[in-house]
């Protein structure tokens, strides 16, 4: 062989193999990106078309709890008049019942309340730890995610220990005489509030602590520089900057806010209406599952629309940003 | 010795007694802890100078910046800007703006908002904002830009938007913290020219930080030098750089050749040096070494001649050697020549003329030599 036969035979190998390469490596990246897809799929998608399904079904003293139960037993004709029985009543039912209309606008109001109170405690902290000497940062956040290590359920429980009559707090106001009434926080919103601040405090601070960090000090400097006094340079300058971070915060707190159920139940007394304890008592105490199932669909669509319409608003004001 | 002036104008306050600083240093010294990144040091600056503070990272001339916009304040000592002492007032009030290293334009805003900001904050009229902002966006050539956010820019481009926004609202004083220390090359050699121009026009004084002492010979009228927070020199760049104070400011801007050796003997402003490898050296530029002291001699390389034939000048300082190394630059070659005690001489010599007659070689004999005024004594 000659030289150049050699080296147009190895040319030719090499791009075989890199073409084989080029395809695997795309095979892997579609890979990786199918994973996430998959995920979404098996444990949020077909769950609730299972969930969609049993809220247009009726209740029935049965097991499960109610019909029809699709299945092709009886051919696809049965399974065709199966689905013929499926109906839109427990929705209507939702709308005829003040209780249910009454509980989705509470959860929101609670939950609402509770995100800016959460904001509020949360911006100085995660404020503090952004602008903290770096060596100390590391530990600063493991501080944040430490309660995380003690089961949610129990930190609740101790709030009960912490609130109640003759509760820990009580017992420090007493002793101090700062008061000479117990106050009473259980059983009122005030506890939860407390409990969902105290709670989801963990997801408002990381988003706003990773926005913080990113600033640039010398933006606040310059500020300065230009005759802006510290105060007003904060909102000129890092609030605007940090508005990413608070959107993510906010609805890191606000979503699981609307649907708790641990908090209100342990914290906030049986006045307290929210639509995780009304959907608890639909599903356990009535045992209707097609009701319990309409609401739970419903909860999805009022957090899930505005936060669609959200992003979308946010994706376009980048786009034109860029 | 032979007065070194100024190359620009006929601008030297510094040498007229009866002139009054307008910016002075009094015993400033600022630590950080255990860290001491500015020590006692004393320092004038006047109206309308264009004052480089030039130092390897480290030496304390951000910090002198920065306690001068107010973002540190001195341990001990005292700032005064035209005759006021500035401790206490807060960056916000202080009549000097800073032209940050990063440029820390303000990502949210457009080009325009960030010129304007420092005007809304004075409280000025919108209709003349909106016009000290189209003379700045003109200064700047940014026109067209004025609705762009930051990011839409180049370096370049952003360099400029951070100029307009620390001129435009008149400052006393201009800081520039390194201002083209993220430009490439050649942009950083035409902006040079654009900040003297800009100095000229506005009539402001401008006080720049940087490590690049070729941006600090071309822009400035003085250049203080500074080491381990303390000034070693403060002159125009003429002196610095023929008449440095000091082995390290010799050593710190440009290239330097440095001979050991003991003062012979002198009288007036001359003397003879007698070094260690047998050399001596007649120059005219003694300064205060007396008889006998130990000093240095220091050349710069584009000083001293190299040839192949022994130079006939009588007056010339002449040694022999062996070419050791040829670096060619294009404009000019720098020669390393090894003398009989092992000593490396730089030389560097322009390339005139495009073939050289008297062509040098690797390994071939040369002669070194240069006049009694082309060097300096050095006694620190």
């Amino acid at each position: 062989m000659t030289d150049t036969a050699i080296a147009a035979s190895s040319a030719t190998e090499y791009a075989g193999r890199s073409g084989f390469a080029r395809a695997l490596n795309a095979f892997v990246s579609r890979l990786v990106i199918i994973v996430p897809y998959l995920w979404l799929l098996f444990f949020f998608l077909v769950p609730f078309i299972i969930v969609f399904k049993i809220s247009l079904s009726q209740t029935a003293i049965a097991m499960p709890p109610y019909i029809p139960v699709l299945g092709f037993g009886e051919g696809l004709s049965g399974f065709w008049a199966q689905l013929k029985q499926l109906s839109i009543d427990n929705y209507l039912w939702l709308t005829e019942d003040a209780l249910y209309f009454n509980a989705y606008v509470s959860s929101v109001v609670i939950a609402g309340i509770s995100t800016i109170l959460t904001l509020l405690v949360g911006y100085p902290i995660a404020y503090g730890m952004a602008r903290a000497p770096a060596t100390l940062r590391p530990t600063l956040l493991m501080l944040v995610i430490l309660p995380f290590w003690t089961s949610f359920l129990i930190r609740v429980y101790a709030w009960i220990g912490i609130l109640k009559p003759e509760g820990l707090l009580n017992q420090f106001l007493l002793a101090t005489g700062i008061i000479d009434q117990p106050l009473i926080i259980l059983n009122t919103h005030t506890a939860i509030f407390i409990g969902i601040v105290y709670s989801y405090l963990p997801f408002m601070i990381l988003p706003l602590y990773s926005a913080l960090e990113k600033m640039d000090f010398s933006l606040i400097e310059a500020a300065q520089d230009l005759g802006c006094p510290p105060i007003s340079a904060f909102w000129k300058i890092t609030f605007p900057l940090s508005i990413p971070g608070v959107v993510a915060g906010c609805l890191l707190v606000f979503i699981p806010a609307v649907g708790e159920f641990v908090i209100p139940d342990l914290l906030g007394g049986s006045q307290t209406l929210m639509i995780g304890k009304t959907l608890w008592n639909e599903f356990f105490a009535n045992r209707d599952w097609p009701v319990s199932s309409a609401v739970a669909v419903i909860l999805l669509l009022l957090l899930v629309i505005p936060i669609m319409i959200f992003q979308h608003a946010q994706a376009r004001a980048q786009e034109q940003g860029r | 010795m032979k007065s070194l002036g100024s190359i620009r104008r006929s601008f030297a306050p510094w040498s007229d007694p009866a002139a009054k600083p307008y910016i002075v240093f009094e015993n400033v010294t600022k630590r950080f802890g255990d860290f001491t990144a500015v020590n006692d040091l004393s320092l004038s600056i006047f109206e309308r100078e264009f004052f480089a503070l030039l130092g390897a990272s480290g030496c304390g001339k951000s910090t002198l910046l920065r306690m001068l916009a107010g973002f540190d304040e001195p341990t001990s000592g005292r700032i005064l800007l035209d005759g006021q002492d500035l401790r206490g007032i807060p960056p916000y009030k202080r009549p000097v703006n800073m032209m940050f290293q990063s440029y820390a334009l303000f990502p949210h805003m457009t080009v325009e908002n960030n010129i304007a900001f420092g005007l809304k904050q004075e409280g000025m009229a919108k209709a003349d904002i909106e016009k000290r902002v189209a003379d700045m966006l003109k200064l700047v050539k940014l026109e067209q830009f004025a609705k762009r956010k930051p990011h839409q820019l180049s370096g370049g481009q952003r360099q400029r938007v951070a100029l307009a926004r620390s001129v435009a609202k008149r400052p006393k004083v201009l800081l520039l913290d390194e201002p083209l220390g993220a430009l490439d090359k050649k942009l950083r050699e035409e902006t040079q020219f654009e900040l003297m121009d800009l100095q000229q026009e506005l009539g402001l004084t401008f006080v720049v930080v940087t490590h690049d002492q070729e941006e600090a010979m071309t822009m400035a009228d003085r250049i203080a030098i500074l080491d381990k927070g303390e000034v070693m020199q403060v002159a125009t760049p003429t002196e610095v750089y023929e008449a440095p104070a000091s082995r390290f400011v010799a050593g710190f801007v440009g290239n330097v050749n440095m001979f050991e050796g003991k003062v012979a003997s002198r009288d007036a402003g001359s003397a003879r040096i007698s070094g260690g490898n047998g050399l001596t050296i007649k120059t005219e530029n003694a300064g205060d070494a007396s008889a006998g002291s130990d000093v240095v001699f220091a050349i710069r390389p584009e000083k001293i001649k190299v040839s192949s034939k022994k130079p006939a000048d009588a007056e010339a300082n002449v040694a022999e050697g062996e070419i050791y190394d040829i670096a060619y630059l294009g404009d000019m070659t720098v020669y390393h020549v090894r003398l009989a005690d092992g000593q490396v001489v730089k030389a560097s010599s322009l390339n005139a003329v495009r073939i050289s007659e008297d062509p040098l070689s690797w390994n071939d004999r040369a002669w070194i030599s240069f006049r009694p005024d082309a060097g300096v004594v050095l006694t620190r």
